[in-house]
């Protein structure tokens, strides 16, 4: 066990965990975020994606330890008033099914769009394709990726 | 105008008074733990009065509606109250949507899977809306002292045009729910709809993009363990000795220990799938902890014998075979293989099959395989159970919760009453979430360690379990006379463990000598319903032969299929074809329209398929080009007759799933199997679908009519199979016969 001081959607949180523990896990069942899901605990599926210092990352495969100062964003944190242009689109254009992958699929999307305010069609193929989505709702992943860019 | 008997269905509207006021202390439970909207703030009411099991009515006007059947994203709580709203007559922005416990005794059928959702809950939901907004009018009536009959309704507003008296639902609902339910009610006419027919979101949206709690995986309990379950590698092991030296003495670690999931005699109900009878059990503080103490077992396994249990299910009792063995899949097509040569039962005989092969100038005969597969939902299996000595409290993801209410009764030594099941919104369910072992699982942990507990799957233990789409075979053979007319028709379905084959479907009724026969090899690999079972895979196959049948008699693939509805329509040949040929026809019409079917466009290869099932009818026609030399969906262009839409943007986003899923199962899904094993554990091999695969475009036609509606998870899924298919033969020149098509770019990854 150790201590980590973690900066998480803007506050400080300290834990004391087994410093190999994903955080994904310290996230979901030390800091009562359960936005952040496990799909696979492989990086292989997207569900757990989180933001470390904006970038888009698969929490399930990133021990707490590899943290240091970085800052963390979850899908509770993305915007203050919850109302991401992101998330916006994703209910004006109704995306969900089951939902279980979405907030995984809308962190991709958004730090794709901050770090490309105009993403082609194959960039937001590319940027998404490590998201997965069983019920599959990637047209209106890729309808609502657009409608964000266009309205941010 | 319909008039109902609520008697029919009374004991939707008991009225369970003691509820009317307190029942919201329930319905709130999901808001305290994340910040309620504004809108939620402040419209709540001060007093609820319960109008019948489905309806609330807040004194201020604010209705609450129970959504009856478990969620797994087939958007049945957002379209299951639309339906309510409609007949009760009220604004959607005034509608709170909460997600109704197992209650078999004031719902119906809280069951989903089949798409039968809202085709069944069509006229409970429609006479319990017009229940309530019946009591509401002669609430009104007997408050103002006027006839009842001169009260109209609008957006939850009762008017008395002559007296100009009006009031809202809120003011009347007290009275309201003091009143006797009426004998006799009546249903609007279809044209009188305002709700039904437009779109409404998604009610569990906000949530889920900003995300709130909402899922088994995400609820929590004080004083919560986590348990884990070790099951055996391969089918065909069990557990023979568990050395958890290292194991429990890691940090978190609670108990390590055997669970026995089902009692020896029990008698099974359809839904009690239960793979591995007993497996080991981790159980700790957290996740990490549980996972890591998991590894660190050390389990030898032995073999199984052969054994047998009773089933008690549609078909009445049965034993069934459970074989010692380890299979793999080389062994699974061999006998597969050879069973497609075998006599099989016969499952319909139309005139006279054999003689008419006797005599055909050719005969046209092909076989069709396909993979087991995993259901792979997003959410893992996870179930909370808090047992204690006198009551059972469940909070699961779980399609059909009646079946294991049995189960858990049975195993627990509880009575019913004292076993509370909450129906979490799934991640995903797709069949794999109606086999509710998962609760039972989690029910017996939790007894065993007298505490509340959430069971939660890795992937691997997910993709590991079975459960599976069965693999599949299906010979079909066509004689032709010289004239090249079809005169005889022939399917012969195999599988492990069941065959595919339904066989009073399309094209029987259509050709006057047929056969349909079905045989199936017992395996230890447990099998359950996945997104349409066994049409996923049969027509898929039918749908290519139809396709190769047309060329071959040089007939256009639609052109052909139409004529074969035309002969069903007109001269139908035996009893129980159990379809609509003039309803399956429409949808080939209107996507010939809507593709513009015969023009052809340069490099794009088209595909087409149609098939009825889950009481819907749907045609489509999948357009493909080759980009370096890999398929690429360009677009989907789909006819759908399912009566009346509900909820049409909602169905849309299911048909573009169902295609979606169809087309990646099409192209990469297969479980394969060696010594018993998995061969695939979780995504890094299980090719799943994605972004860049999913086709580019998709375009949902409905056919117009006043048919009661029918249900949208499933029907679309099976043909696309096909339609893939026949898009590829036209851009590879070769036809294909085994699922996954494309085998080779899975091995590339
Ligand atoms: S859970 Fe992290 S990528 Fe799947
Ligand atoms: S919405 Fe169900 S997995 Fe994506």
């Amino acid at each position: 066990m150790a201590v980590f001081n973690l900066n998480v959607n803007g506050k400080k949180q300290t834990v004391d965990v087994d410093p190999k523990t994903p955080v994904l896990w310290v996230l979901r069942e030390h800091l009562n975020l359960v936005g952040t899901k496990y799909g696979c605990g492989i990086a292989q599926c997207g569900a757990c994606t989180i933001h470390l210092d904006g970038n888009a990352v698969r929490s399930c495969a990133l021990p707490v330890s590899a943290i240091g100062n970085k800052t963390i964003t979850t899908i509770e944190g993305l915007a203050e008033k919850e109302d991401h242009p992101v998330q916006q689109a994703w209910i004006e254009h109704d995306v969900p099914q089951c939902g279980y992958c979405q907030a995984g699929q809308i962190m991709t999307a958004a730090a794709l769009l901050k770090n490309n305010p105009n993403p082609s069609n194959e960039q937001i193929e590319n940027a998404m394709n490590g998201n997965l989505c069983r019920c599959g709702t990637y047209l209106r992943i890729k309808a609502a990726i657009k409608t964000a860019a266009a309205n941010s | 105008m319909t008039i109902v008997k609520t008697s029919i269905n009374r004991r939707s509207f008991l009225k369970v008074s003691a509820l009317a006021g307190g029942g919201m202390m329930l319905s709130f439970s999901w808001l305290a733990g994340c910040k309620p909207t504004p809108e939620e703030v402040v419209t709540l009411p001060k007093k609820w009065f319960e109008l019948n099991s489905y309806i609330k009515i807040g004194d201020n006007g604010v209705v609450t509606l129970m959504s009856p059947n478990p969620e797994f994203g087939s958007n049945v709580k957002t379209s299951m109250p639309m339906i309510l709203a409609e007949e009760l007559d009220v604004d959607w922005k005034n509608v709170i949507v909460e997600q109704a416990d197992f209650f078999p005794e004031r719902f119906e059928r809280q069951f989903t899977g089949g798409s039968q959702g809202i085709r069944q809950g069509w006229r409970p939901l429609r006479t319990a809306g017009a229940t309530a907004r019946t009591l509401l009018v002669h609430a009104a009536a007997q408050t103002w002292q006027v006839p009842a009959n001169e009260i109209t309704t609008e957006a939850g507003v009762l008017y008395h045009k002559t007296s100009g008296k009006k009031a809202g639902y809120g003011e009347m609902a007290s009275v309201a729910a003091a009143l006797t339910v009426p004998g006799d009610i009546k249903l609007k006419d279809i044209n009188e709809f305002k709700i039904i027919g437009t779109s409404k979101k998604n009610v569990d949206g906000p949530k889920i993009v900003t995300g709130k709690p909402l899922f088994t995986m995400d609820y929590k309990t004080d004083g919560m363990l986590i348990a884990m379950i070790q099951h055996p590698p391969a089918f065909g092991l069990k557990v023979k000795s568990v050395d958890d030296t290292e194991a429990r003495a890691m940090p978190g670690i609670r108990d390590i220990f055997i669970a026995k999931i089902l009692h020896d005699d029990y008698v099974r109900n359809g839904f009690d799938t239960t793979t591995f009878p007993e497996m080991a059990v981790v159980v700790g503080e957290t996740t990490w902890q549980v996972m890591n103490a998991k590894k660190a077992l050390k389990i030898e396994w032995e073999k199984i014998n052969d054994s047998t249990y009773t089933m008690r299910g549609w078909g009445g009792e049965q034993t069934v075979k459970v074989p010692a063995g380890l299979e793999s899949t080389r062994e699974h097509l061999s006998k597969m293989a050879a069973l497609s040569k075998k006599p099989a039962a016969v499952l319909r005989r139309d005139g006279d099959p054999e003689g008419a092969f006797n005599q055909a100038a050719r005969v046209i005969e092909r076989t069709y395989t396909a993979p087991f597969l995993a259901h792979n939902a997003m959410e893992p299996v996870c179930c909370y159970a808090h047992v204690t000595a006198d009551q059972a409290e469940i909070y699961g993801p779980v399609q059909a919760p009646e079946f294991t209410m049995q189960t858990l009764a049975a195993r627990l030594g509880l009575p019913k009453e004292k076993i509370h099941i909450k129906l979490a919104r799934m991640g995903g369910g797709f069949g794999q979430r109606a086999y509710g072992h998962h609760l039972v699982e989690a029910a017996v942990i939790s007894q065993h360690m007298n505490a509340p507990v959430k069971l939660m799957y890795t992937r691997e233990d997910d993709m590991a379990y079975g459960i599976y789409r069965p693999t599949y075979t299906a010979t079909y053979r066509a004689a032709l006379d010289k004239d090249n007319k079809l005169i005889a028709f022939h399917v012969k379905g195999g599988g492990i463990p069941e065959h595919p084959v339904h066989a009073n479907r399309f094209p029987a009724g259509a050709i006057d000598n047929y056969l349909a026969e079905g045989s199936a090899i017992d395996s230890n690999i447990t099998i359950g319903a996945f997104r349409a079972p066994r049409s996923n895979f049969i027509a898929g196959a039918e749908q290519s032969f139809l396709d190769e049948l047309a060329e071959e008699m040089g007939k256009d693939p639609i052109d052909f299929r139409l004529e074969l509805l035309e002969r069903a329509r007109t001269k139908p040949v035996g009893q129980n074809n159990d379809y609509d040929a003039a309803r399956y026809a429409g949808v080939l019409k209107l996507v010939k329209e809507k593709s513009n079917w015969g023009e052809s466009k340069p490099d794009v290869h088209r595909g087409v398929s149609a098939y009825f099932c889950h009481n819907s009818y749907v045609a489509e026609v999948l357009e493909l080009v080759i980009e370096n030399n890999k398929p690429v969906v360009k677009n989907v262009i789909a006819a759908v007759d399912c009566g009346i839409v509900v909820n049409p943007d909602a169905a849309i986003n299911m048909a573009e799933g169902a295609i979606v899923d169809g087309i990646g199962n099409a192209f990469f899904g297969e479980l394969t199997f060696k010594d018993g094993a998995p061969e695939k554990t979780n995504f890094d091999k299980y090719r799943m679908i994605r972004q860049k695969d999913a086709p580019k475009a998709i375009e949902v036609h409905f056919v117009q009519n006043d048919e009661a509606p029918t249900g949208l998870g499933e029907p679309l899924f099976p043909p696309i199979f096909a339609a893939v298919a026949n898009a590829l033969y036209k851009a590879r020149g070769k036809r294909f016969y085994q699922q996954p098509y494309l085998k080779e770019d899975i091995a590339l990854g």
